[in-house]
């Protein structure tokens, strides 16, 4: 394939990080290991002794396994609906990150579900849904849902990606396995006004169908618990809320994904500043909106005063009980990156990054808020006299399982940046590189200075 | 009609005596009060579980097998017939009977019972009561809706059942179940003594990893008795019956349903969450007992 100058020199940037690793990286990515090994080794007394080893039990019968679940899948919109929306809109200042969000999409696609069968009480029967599944049950709808998305995420990512590959398979690789690798991943693409025209059609198309089936899933998962005649799950906007709040925390780790591979790939080039301030502002609108649907939420059930959803509220702000995490979830998650963002002063590429750090960890605490004290106020009155059938306090099995559930989401990202430059090489059809994108931006901004 | 109706009243009093023809498709056992080839010949009048009389060959009887029905036979119900409980909670002292007679016959460790007797309160100006809760085995329970694998159905007669050999034990059910009325098998559970094989009637043996709940006795309904927390109740305040034979017994004795339910202005807990459950309560008045706290450390 042809490449222009621009994305040859891209290329040459990217190669050799693909394929040396430092010594440091070495370290890294054996701590990361060490992690995962952590939660194999909790799955593994988990499959022994079964789930008596969680701290769930009778009542509270979710837990932070759930919570996870949630999270990841609510990461994975960074790719799907952000660079679905963004390749729609033709937004040009979508490349150098596009590529970052997609891969998000995709291993968080991948991570959360198995937290679903970590939940499972019954791994071996997994076949059960295949051979007894009910499409009545919203787990089914869920099971559907997802599946149907990471296939279209990596159909998606794929199709975003063949340029690329077509690129790197005409690169003068050393080892032989890459050549072979890029050339199948690269389908005889050579660029031609053809294979372009069809491709560019087939990303649309597949970004207009992501957008919608990201919609599903999450809408899906809120359903799950909307379903249930549940004190504070019972609730008609729990699907949009889920929805909102889960593209809340995909911009979030987007952001942070951002930052990390700048600093470690030294991309300052490639990612600037106008990245993290459009990002930031979308952020910020996302949280506005996420603050209303929460301040909808638990108004509405105040104001009615049911006996049930007093209950979960009293508990949410009990300081002896969760308050302090409501008020970091629902509170300063939310205010913080509003305000730093809105205040031009206070926007830089390190304040917004560290408000999205703020804003993804609330949004897993707002996702354990939701879980526990709803299950930890069942109907009839919990009558137990043993501490842990009252109060569910997550076990050290549980957060090795969490801890490596995270440090394989920064392992497979790891994998991913060694078989593909973490930025796209070469532009698409339509659009603008993004160094003359950099060149036009700075230019207006010269001259509005 | 009516004589039918009759017939079942009084087959829930003195079911041992008449032994009932199967009537279930595929189990084709005929129970038998005493069997031999000396009786070969003679005719033995019985009483069919749709409640008509019938004779019968005495050699086409074989000995009554308490093998349980399979799986897949479970999920059919007994038919003609609609099982309710009602629960007189005037007369409900905490005795905590029921309990152990459902953990003995289930084989349950005192961790996980299917029945709880909770201590209640409706307002602050009225007299706490206990009440003896199970399984509501609801008309539309929210459990069997949300299973995602059918592991636990609705049957006929009304009776809701878990099949643990299905389960996958996601544990929707619980998150669903507004009565809190299920446990699980979190860890390995204890070795329990059983001479025959699994079944959802049973609920024996307990697996690894499942949920279980109340399941009304169906082994013991199959051979027309009563389930076991009914019998052991030592105040008569659990009553068991069929809604279309419209009558239930205590084991002691046996009442119109419809008058019963009529005249002690009977309830069922959280009606307005349409779950419709088939257990009956009759409100704590005109107490039996004084109410008296549990001592320190009871569970419920
Ligand atoms: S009481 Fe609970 S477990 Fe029993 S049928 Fe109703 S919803 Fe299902
Ligand atoms: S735990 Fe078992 S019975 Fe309950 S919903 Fe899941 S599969 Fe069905």
């Amino acid at each position: 394939m042809d490449l222009d100058q621009k994305s040859t020199r891209t290329l040459n940037y990217f190669v050799p990080q693909m394929v040396t690793i430092s010594k440091s990286g070495i370290l890294q990515l054996s701590i990361l290991i060490l992690f995962i090994m952590g939660g194999f080794y909790a799955l593994y007394i988990q499959i022994v002794d079964g789930h008596i080893v969680t701290g769930m039990r009778d009542n509270v019968v979710w837990g932070l396994y759930i919570a996870n679940f949630i999270f990841f899948i609510g990461i994975s919109y960074a790719g799907a609906l952000i660079s679905g929306i963004l390749h729609l809109l033709r937004v040009e200042w979508r490349h150098p990150i596009i590529r970052i969000a997609e891969i998000i999409t995709i291993i968080s696609t991948i991570i959360g579900p198995a937290y679903i069968l970590l939940c499972m009480g019954r791994l071996d029967r997994l076949h059960h849904l295949v051979l007894y599944g009910r499409i009545q049950s919203p787990i089914i709808w869920d099971v559907l849902a997802i599946s149907t998305y990471l296939i279209g995420s990596i159909i998606f990512l794929y199709l975003a990606t063949i340029r690329d590959l077509a690129a790197l398979r005409d690169y003068p690789f050393k080892s032989k396995w890459r050549h072979t690798l890029y050339k199948f991943f690269a389908v005889n693409f050579n660029g031609n006004s053809k294979q372009n025209r069809y491709l560019e059609r087939g990303l649309n198309i597949m970004s207009a169908i992501i957008i919608p089936l990201a919609v599903l899933v999450h809408s899906v998962l809120a359903w799950i618990f909307g379903m249930t005649l549940r004190p504070g799950w019972h609730s008609t906007i729990f699907a949009p809320y889920f929805v909102v709040a889960a593209v809340f925390s995909g911009t979030g780790v987007l952001i942070i994904a951002l930052w990390v591979f700048r600093k470690y790939y030294h991309l300052e080039s490639y990612i600037t500043k106008i990245h993290f301030n459009y990002l930031g502002i979308i952020l910020m609108i996302l949280g506005a909106l996420y603050a209303y649907f929460t301040f909808s939420e638990y108004l509405t059930s105040w104001y009615g005063s049911e006996t049930w959803e007093m209950e979960v509220l009293y508990k949410l702000f009990d300081p002896h009980e969760y308050w302090w995490w409501f008020f970091f979830a629902a509170i300063v998650g939310v205010v913080v990156p509003i305000l730093v963002i809105l205040i031009p002063q206070f926007r830089s590429i390190n304040s917004i990054t560290a408000v999205s750090v703020i804003a993804v960890f609330a949004l897993w605490v707002k996702r354990y808020l939701i879980i526990i004290p709803t299950l930890e106020t069942p109907l009839l009155p919990l009558q137990d006299m043993r501490p842990e059938y009252i109060h569910y306090t997550p076990t050290a099995i549980e957060w090795l399982l969490t801890f490596a559930g995270v440090a394989m989401f920064c392992f497979l990202f790891f994998l991913f940046s060694k078989f593909l430059p973490i930025v796209s090489v070469v532009k698409g059809e339509e659009g603008t590189n993004y160094a003359e994108l950099r060149k036009t931006v700075m230019q207006r901004i010269i001259k509005r200075t | 009609m009516k004589n039918k109706a009759a017939d079942h009243r009084r087959k829930f009093l003195k079911s041992s005596i008449y032994a009932g023809v199967s009537a279930i498709a595929g189990t084709s056992l005929i129970q038998g009060c005493n069997t031999g080839a000396s009786n070969a010949g003679e005719k033995v009048k019985l009483l069919t579980t749709d409640g008509t009389l019938v004779e019968v060959n005495q050699s086409n009887l074989t000995k009554m097998s308490h093998q349980p029905v399979s799986p897949d036979e479970a999920r059919k119900g007994i038919p003609g017939r609609h099982f309710v409980m009602v629960v007189d909670l005037s007369r409900c002292r905490n005795a905590r009977k029921c309990i152990k007679a459902c953990d003995h016959h289930h084989q349950l460790t005192p961790d996980r019972p299917f029945i709880k007797v909770l201590r209640m309160q409706d307002n602050k100006a009225s007299s706490p009561y206990w009440m003896p809760k199970k399984c509501f085995h609801c008309d539309n329970p929210p459990c069997v809706k949300v299973c995602p694998v059918g592991a636990t159905y609705k049957r006929s007669d009304a009776l809701v059942l878990i099949d643990n050999k299905r389960c996958i034990g996601c544990r929707f059910c619980m998150a669903a179940c507004p009565y809190s009325a299920r446990v699980f098998n979190w860890g390995k559970p204890k070795p329990q003594k059983t001479d025959h094989s699994y079944s959802p009637e049973t609920s024996v043996p307990s697996q690894i990893g499942t949920v279980e709940k109340c399941d009304f006795c169906p082994d013991m309904l199959r051979q027309d008795k009563v389930p076991h927390c009914i019998t052991a109740c030592p105040n008569g305040a659990l009553y068991f019956g069929d809604q279309i034979a419209d009558s239930v017994t205590n084991g002691s004795e046996t009442v119109r349903l419809s008058t019963l339910l009529r005249d002690k202005a009977a309830y069922r807990y959280h009606e307005e969450l349409g779950t419709e459950p088939n257990v009956y309560y009759l409100p704590p008045s005109d107490r039996l007992f004084p109410f008296k706290e549990a001592p320190e450390g009871q569970p419920s």
